[in-house]
């Protein structure tokens, strides 16, 4: 679904990612865990086509296309979804109006007609109990006023709504409370299927205790440094990232 | 990052205009420039009563005496009031009895604009006058209207079948003395429209007024005068176009309004005149005087605007709060956009005891815009009781363009309650990407965004326009963002 081949990008000139491959297939969920500053945003960011990171090398394959070539909004509407680390505000423009605009220009890409009034409330009704989200929040400018967790749970619920081929959960789970952290989870092992695949970005161990990752992928310093099956995380958890680190500067200076 | 933004900003600030068009059409013109002489003419030329020629001339020599004003926040070019042609009429019988009298042109001109002047064809429940450079060309559903004891023709015709109610109500609320533009209207005013809605009656349709300026070199003079008498309801509703020329033209009119015992007026403005090119080539000039008197107790009059064309717009729709218990509102949303330039506002003259105002005004300034709220609340000494509530929004697109506020309070009651609040926000690279991210394009982001910021004013306009007003909003910021 999802090849990158050594990808580099920059941030104002500084290059984050040094060189990245990794490949995922369909129904596959892929955790990439890493110590802050790692670049695991960056490489979320590159992936959803966000102008502030500068591709400098490399290239990415999506379905078979050239995905860096795609604006981010084709991107979305070929199934890319990006789960923000910080989900932004939009005041005056309320979540019913902002999704009902997102699912018509999705279905439009994919020549359907727009949605009815009613069976799109209908779709909202029922996407808004799988991740246990207060109703009124509907009603509510995007973002705007919510906490911290009903934001993260607006997120999955957007998922929920355009059905993404391929998710990007960028630090999900960072201050969520454990009901909160459990209600993201279930949305997102709820959404999956054998034809969709996700790539969860976490610092900390914890969510994957409730959504199991096939793969996991430790990201130091722009670069993968490690490639494992889910027992990576835990012992990420146990010993910390320094173990890591150190491996990654012994092999520099050998 | 801020050059993502600019390059956003680039993109969306470049939509066109719709309306830029010119039609050729005959026209009957006087000469170039200004003097007692062209006063005369223009008097003559509608065959006026002498008391008008004496308010015109009186209005002239006051005018003669007046500098432009210089207080506004706007940069505006010298203007050769001599360089104009102060009347230039579609050349058409002295008084057309039906639409087969009108140049089938002209009809092809407002059909192009969507507004028939066939009454079969038109939005059921509207009545427009339609006003090209300086006449009235047509007044819609006179009869319809007339058998409820409404009057509504242009004002030539007002002043010729109406003459008392037009002499009894002329100048009342906007004398001629008031401004430089408004002396400058008063001196040279070619025609309008005039409403008359009798007591007790509720005005069973929208009224409303075109203007059109088509022909070159001219300016645009007109009043309308509006009188709601006890009792009575009317909504009214004014739009306007203009062609797209390198040179600059002048429009500068005089709404006035009576509302007297418990009569609500509800005027609504969707301006769109040419706001000149991407570099700030041409455009109109809006310099527009526009009142409205709450004579009588329990009166309402009620302002909306939305302000989407002109190079510049000078205007502050005002309400003089006289009668007890009376109300006045202001709601507004302007865009500036490329280099067009806005100074607007509105003034609300607490007078009565117990009288009510409220503003709201969004401004929207992209590209190199200028924007500028300029607001006075004024409570007189023994005006008991009044309130006010003002809410003053800024939304910018980039950071080229410019937002200011200059509210003015002045109050001289101890019971007066005067609330002010003002915001100023900024259209950012995030929240377009975040859409982007959702699927939604720079364009329909920025469209979605405005809209949510403009809505609490658009859903003050008579329904059937809130949906053109929505459209209109889009397209004069499209390309402002990307």
């Amino acid at each position: 679904m999802l090849v990158i081949k050594n990808l580099q990008a920059e941030i104002n000139g500084k290059l984050i990612l040094k060189g990245i491959s990794l490949e995922v297939k369909a129904g596959e969920i892929h955790a990439i865990m890493g110590p802050n500053g790692s670049g695991k945003s960056t490489l979320a960011a590159v992936l959803a086509g966000r102008e502030l990171a500068k591709v400098t090398e490399g290239t990415v394959t999506y379905l078979g296309k050239n995905l860096l070539d795609m604006p981010p909004e084709d991107r979305s509407k070929e199934g890319i979804f990006l789960g923000f680390q910080y989900p932004i505000e939009i005041p005056g423009v309320s979540m019913v109006n902002f999704m009902k605009t997102a699912v018509n220009e999705h279905r439009k890409h994919k020549g359907l007609e727009p949605l009815s009034a009613s069976d799109f409330l209908k779709m909202m009704r029922e996407k808004k109990e799988l991740v246990e989200i207060d109703s009124k929040l509907a009603n509510r400018s995007v973002n705007e006023g919510f906490s911290g967790g009903e934001k993260k749970k607006n997120e999955i619920f957007q998922m929920a709504m355009l059905e993404p081929k391929l998710a990007i959960l960028d630090e999900t789970d960072s201050g969520l409370d454990i009901d909160a952290l459990r209600i993201v989870a279930n949305g997102v092992n709820r959404l999956k299927r054998p034809d969709n695949a996700a790539i969860v970005i976490t610092h900390y161990q914890r969510l994957l205790d409730y959504i199991i990752p096939d793969v996991v992928h430790v990201l130091y310093d722009g670069r993968i440094v490690k490639t494992s099956g889910k027992e990576l995380a835990l012992e990420l958890e146990e010993k910390g990232y320094d173990w890591i680190k150190q491996d990654v500067e012994k092999k520099d200076l050998s | 990052m801020v050059k993502d933004q600019d390059k956003i900003i680039t993109d969306v600030t470049s939509g066109d205009y719709k309306y830029g068009f010119y039609s050729d059409i005959e026209a009957e013109q006087i000469p170039k420039g200004l003097n007692e002489n062209i006063v005369r003419t223009i008097s003559k030329k509608k065959n006026e009563p002498e008391w008008l020629l004496e308010f015109r001339l009186k209005s002239f020599r006051h005018w003669q005496t007046l500098k432009m004003p210089q207080w506004a926040n706007l940069k505006i070019p010298p203007i050769d009031y001599q360089d104009i042609i102060y009347y230039s009429a579609p050349r058409q019988k002295a008084s057309p009895e039906s639409l087969d009298d009108i140049d089938p042109e002209l009809k092809r001109t407002f059909d192009k604009l969507g507004i028939p002047l066939e009454e079969q064809k038109h939005l059921t429940g509207v009545a427009v006058d339609a006003v090209m450079d300086s006449i009235s060309v047509k007044t819609t559903f006179r009869e319809t209207l007339a058998e409820s004891g409404i009057i509504f023709c242009s004002f030539s015709d007002a002043v010729k079948e109406y003459p008392d109610l037009v002499k009894r109500y002329l100048g009342t609320v906007v004398p001629y003395t008031d401004n430089f533009f408004a002396s400058l209207n008063s001196a040279v005013f070619s025609d309008g429209s005039f409403c008359y809605i009798p007591k007790g009656v509720r005005c069973p349709m929208e009224l409303s007024t075109y203007f059109r300026i088509n022909a070159a070199n001219t300016g645009q003079f007109e009043r309308t005068l509006l009188v709601a008498d006890e009792e009575s309801y009317v909504s009214y509703l004014e739009g306007c176009t203009a062609p797209m020329r390198d040179e600059n033209q002048l429009h500068a009119a005089i709404v006035e309004i009576i509302a007297e015992n418990n009569a609500e007026v509800k005027y609504s403005t969707v301006q769109n005149w040419y706001p000149g090119d991407k570099n700030g080539k041409g455009g109109i000039f809006n310099f527009v005087t526009k009142r409205g008197l709450c004579r009588g107790e329990n009166s309402k009059i009620s302002w909306t605007q939305i302000e989407t064309g002109s190079a510049i717009t000078w205007k502050y729709p005002s309400c003089i709060l006289k009668g007890d218990n009376s109300t006045g509102e202001f709601y507004s949303v302007a865009v500036t956009n490329n280099y067009q330039q806005a100074d607007t506002g509105t003034k609300m003259i607490h007078i009565g005891k117990n009288t009510k105002s409220t503003i709201v005004s969004k401004g929207i300034s992209a590209g190199h815009g200028q924007n500028s709220y300029r607001g006075l609340v004024k409570v007189v000494k023994n005006a008991t009781g009044a309130r006010n509530f003002s809410q003053c929004d800024s939304l910018l697109l980039g950071d080229k363009c410019g937002a200011h506020t200059f509210p003015y309070i002045e109050v001289d009651n101890q019971t007066a309650i005067v609330e002010h609040e003002a915001t100023t926000s900024k259209i950012g690279e995030d929240q377009i990407f975040y859409c982007n991210q959702r699927g939604i394009s720079t364009e329909d982001a920025v469209a979605l965004i405005v809209n949510g910021y403009a809505r609490e004013v658009i859903n003050k306009l008579p329904m059937e326009f809130a949906v053109e007003a929505q459209k209109l909003l889009e397209i004069s910021l499209e390309g402002s963002v990307g």
